[in-house]
């Protein structure tokens, strides 16, 4: 076996686009993926029937098709159907966050049904407003009962970001292709990048962690 | 001040509360007490629309609580109510649960609000945990804390919903005796209770139900003493 990790020294300086893309990746499907998740959910509980089961199937959807799919069809189909040239980063963005919003709502649907009923009447009795009892009293609690998945679900999209390196986004995976076909070495470049993809989840694990300590204050 | 007639409510096809009428004067302290299972909680729950009663009429300060375009919330911030299981904020200190609303409701400023839990923190003997989460707190602190919560929002009424039922006994007195000093005060108390020594004690007047009726209503001297219906003799009779 010869392994020769200098041959891909000289395409380090690249690796770290790739990285600032993954990363910038994650963070917008994240913001993306919650706050749509965050609505889906609500139209979830919606007691307006309807509205209700357009969120069900919405998520059933999503959950039902494999990301890649839905990947390629965003990718590919948006300009034939819309005449819109939709960039592959744009598409990776649009992908992951409708997606990652169908496993966040539905976290975010159980974190809003395991809120102790009587909080809801008890800001109710004091005459505050449907919506800000679910801004002020619900979500709150609601999001730190569901914090572990949130971090979770944060930690798959930026694995699962990798992916849009197949529609020839020049992420931290990417990299490791054009380094795999200009030096003809695959394990050098491929352990490198799963290497940084490991230390990015760990930051994210331990964000994560962090985050919670935080929201175990009032505990 | 507050007229119901003729109440009923059913959940599903369970009748919890048959033909109530009751009516309770401004400043007055009513205690309702009955067995378990004969519709106290809901009633009360319906003075300030937690529950939804499925035919009758409440009218609170001459406002029509049923009829369409009743602002609900409007209502409610003039009720104050004490829940058996406290149901403070969690996530909130001491301190915020008690200018949460009326901040958030009558849009007072953050001082004025905390100056004001401060006193009513004071009355109920607990300014020093201002700043404390309620996981901090014991079951009789919470509950204090909850009525000084309600408070806060100057109600004119409070009802009480069982609220020593969920303390540890060495914790009932300091809640009655919080619960005792407002009675009185000219606001108007609504309180389900299985305290009999304190219902006698505090109440103008018992409103005893009975699978879901008024059974009997009576200032609380002559209906310890004497109660008219047999079923308050045996409840009575079971409970002192």
């Amino acid at each position: 076996m010869d392994l020769d990790f200098s041959l891909v020294i000289p395409y380090l300086p690249l690796l770290v686009n790739g990285i600032i893309l993954t990363i910038k990746f994650t963070v917008w499907s994240t913001i993306f993926g919650f706050t749509w998740g965050v609505l889906l959910s609500l139209i979830k509980i919606s007691s307006f029937k309807p509205l209700a089961l357009l969120g069900q199937f919405y998520t059933s959807f999503f959950r039902g098709t494999p990301l890649l799919v839905q990947l390629m069809l965003i990718y590919f189909a948006t300009p034939q159907l819309v005449g819109y040239d939709i960039s592959s980063l744009e598409a990776g963005v649009l992908a992951f966050g409708l997606n990652s919003a169908a496993y966040i709502s539905e976290s975010i649907r159980g974190g809003i049904l395991s809120v102790d009923k009587g909080q809801r009447e008890a800001a109710m009795a004091l005459g505050v407003s449907e919506f800000r009892i679910m801004k002020d009293i619900i979500l709150p609690q609601a999001f730190k009962n569901i914090l572990p998945s949130l971090v979770n679900e944060s930690i798959a999209l930026l694995k699962d970001s990798s992916m849009v390196a197949i529609i020839g986004v020049g992420d931290t995976l990417r990299w490791a292709q054009q380094v795999q076909a200009k030096t003809f070495r695959a394990f050098e470049a491929f352990i490198v990048v799963a290497l940084i993809y490991y230390v990015m989840v760990m930051v994210l694990t331990a964000i994560g962690s962090y985050l919670e300590r935080r929201a175990r204050v009032s505990d | 001040m507050i007229k119901i007639e003729k109440v009923s409510k059913k959940f599903k096809d369970l009748a919890v509360l048959k033909d109530i009428s009751l009516e309770i004067n401004k400043g007055e302290v009513i205690a309702i007490i009955g067995p378990s299972g004969s519709g106290k909680s809901t009633l009360l729950r319906c003075i300030n629309l937690l529950e939804i009663p499925t035919s009758g009429k409440i009218t609170i300060n001459g406002v029509e609580l049923l009829e369409k375009g009743t602002e609900v919330q409007k209502i409610r911030q003039n009720i104050g109510m004490v829940f058996q299981h406290f149901n403070l904020f969690p996530h909130m200190t001491v301190l915020k649960n008690m200018t949460y609303a009326p901040m958030v409701v009558h849009q007072i400023s953050a001082e004025e609000a905390e100056k004001q839990a401060i006193a009513l923190l004071e009355r109920v003997g607990l300014q020093e945990k201002v700043h404390e989460y309620p996981s901090k707190l014991s079951g009789g602190q919470k509950q204090r804390v909850a009525i000084a919560r309600a408070l806060a929002m100057k109600p004119e009424i409070l009802l009480f919903d069982e609220p020593t039922s969920a303390l540890d006994p060495e914790m009932v007195k300091e809640v009655l005796e919080v619960i005792k000093s407002l009675a009185h005060t000219g606001i108007t108390m609504v309180l389900v209770t299985h305290e009999m020594g304190f219902a006698r004690e505090v109440a103008d007047k018992i409103c005893f139900l009975d699978e879901g009726r008024v059974a009997e209503i009576a200032p609380p001297q002559e209906f310890f003493s004497s109660p008219k219906s047999a079923r308050a003799q045996q409840f009575l009779d079971k409970v002192l």
